[in-house]
């Protein structure tokens, strides 16, 4: 039996098409994927994410714990509000998930994690909590709505009171605050501005109608997939997962290796580094017609590689993908879509963002 | 609901075959699968001249979401395909049975239409 969000009432009288997500009845799109694609990056829609998993690290061992638990380091957030993304690693340094991490006070952490891995996130977060003064405290009562786009920040503050307002509008990237009711931080995965936020289930869809009627378009997944691709954003599960490391996935900004932390997985990444990364997640952009998809062969001078996430990129008017290629494969390879090899460059992700297709990209 | 034109006739795996004044077969896929697939963005079509025997794969439909093999509901020889697709597969989203048509064969062997089903068979074959 699968799951569904508070939202998921309003997904169908918005005419959704729902597919299975993680064990999650989801909202696929509601008509058009593409216009839907477009709204969130020259005006304002809206993502039902209520199916990610919100854990609270309490304790006065969470920043300890969170240092030792995580590949990037917890030192990096020095007010309160501040969000960090990080991949949580095995022993091998292989990505157990990718995940935000919220520090709101000295003893109180929020973790947004995968849907997709929620179970073994959980047990993996909770088996390496017993050495640590920390509580882990799962919240499946809070729902969550992304409001990404252009528009997003002021369709959302206009619907809140007014000197809560005043304060959410102060908001830099990357930081949160609680709201009232609301838990809104100015992140996401579309590449565009905007808000993530979670809110009490019960409260959800009020505000999921009130933001309808302030002229936020409802999104679903497949939107929110070409969104990711085109601003450079991995995918757990397709992009990366316990078998590859960040320093293979594209993520090697991510890992605080600079100092004496110890965390796990960490002897794995410098005997990688120092061994050398023969691996590379990078972007590439057909130069012919036709579309890319996961899963295909790529042929550099390098040797051979794959493709893990691709698609059409509504903003390119072009297939593009993340591919794992060998180093040093140049600046060009070729794709085998159904027996024929097609031309690709090879490029930095973001390919699009804010709006705008980046500079290189066509 | 989809729409089924009760002019057409159609395959199981929804495409759909217009015989032409010329007697020619016009084919293209139903609003069905139009709908199923999602915004279309590339359409692979066969050469004119190309022949094809009935049941092969003979031309791809991608979605933002995945590709989808065209099945020849007949055999034939391609005389003509649309052009505008290759510019413009959404067209296929817009009107799949008008300017989303696909492409169009000389028939070989018109007896293969008697196993083609009709409106109301492709209709209740959706419902299964």
């Amino acid at each position: 039996m699968s799951k569904r969000t508070p939202l998921y009432n309003a997904h169908i009288a918005a005419g959704a098409r729902m597919v299975d997500f993680g064990g999650w009845e989801m909202p696929i799109n509601y008509g058009s994927q593409i216009e839907e694609h477009h709204k969130v990056r020259q005006a304002a829609g809206m993502f039902d994410v209520s199916h990610m998993t919100v854990v609270d690290i309490r304790g006065a061992g969470a920043r300890p714990f969170l240092s030792y638990l995580l590949a990037n380091d917890v030192a990096r957030l020095k007010t309160p509000g501040k969000a960090l993304y990080s991949c949580m690693l095995n022993e091998q340094g292989g990505v157990v998930d990718d995940l935000i991490t919220y520090y709101l006070d000295e003893d109180f952490f929020r973790m947004v994690v995968n849907a997709a891995t929620h179970d073994k996130d959980l047990a993996w977060i909770t088996s390496k909590a017993r050495d640590h003064d920390v509580e882990v405290v799962e919240r499946p009562e809070l729902a969550m709505i992304a409001v990404q786009g252009p528009e997003a920040r002021a369709a959302v503050l206009s619907l809140l009171p007014e000197d809560e307002a005043r304060a959410a509008a102060e908001l830099k990237p990357f930081n949160a605050g609680q709201f009232g009711d609301l838990f809104i931080a100015r992140t996401g995965y579309t590449g565009e501005d905007g808000f993530e936020i979670s809110l009490p289930d019960v409260a959800a869809a009020a505000f999921w109608d009130r933001l309808l009627r302030a002229g936020v378009a409802p999104c679903g997944l497949g939107a929110r997939d070409t969104l990711r691709l085109e601003a450079g954003m991995n995918l757990y599960g397709q992009d990366m997962d316990e078998s590859v490391t960040p320093l293979e996935s594209g993520l090697g900004w991510t890992l605080g290796l600079k100092d004496e932390r110890v965390f796990i997985g960490k002897q794995a990444l410098l005997d990688q580094k120092a061994r050398g990364v023969e691996r590379q997640l990078t972007g590439l952009v057909l130069k012919d017609r036709g579309v890319l998809r996961p899963g295909q062969r790529v042929i550099t001078q390098a040797g051979e590689g794959v493709t893990t996430s691709g698609s059409f990129s509504p903003t390119l008017q072009k297939a593009i993908a993340f591919a794992r290629l060998p180093a040093n494969a140049g600046e060009t390879c070729q794709v085998d879509i159904r027996g024929k090899l097609l031309e690709c460059a090879i490029v930095k992700p973001p390919f699009a963002r804010n709006g705008t297709v980046c500079e290189g990209m066509i | 609901m989809s729409h089924i034109p009760s002019h057409l006739q159609y395959t199981e795996s929804h495409e759909w075959v217009s015989v032409e004044d010329n007697s020619n077969a016009r084919i293209g896929i139903t609003d069905h699968a139009q709908e199923a697939l999602g915004d279309l963005v590339f359409v692979e079509l066969p050469a004119v001249g190309d022949e094809i025997s009935q049941g092969d794969p003979c031309a791809v439909v991608e979605s933002v979401k995945a590709a989808s093999d065209i099945y020849a509901p007949l055999s034939g020889v391609v005389v003509a395909v649309n052009e505008d697709l290759e510019s413009d597969p959404a067209l296929i989203n817009a009107d799949p049975y008008g300017d989303g048509w696909l492409f169009e064969l000389e028939i070989i062997d018109a007896d293969e239409l008697d196993g083609l089903k009709d409106a109301e068979a492709y209709e209740e074959s959706l419902d299964e």
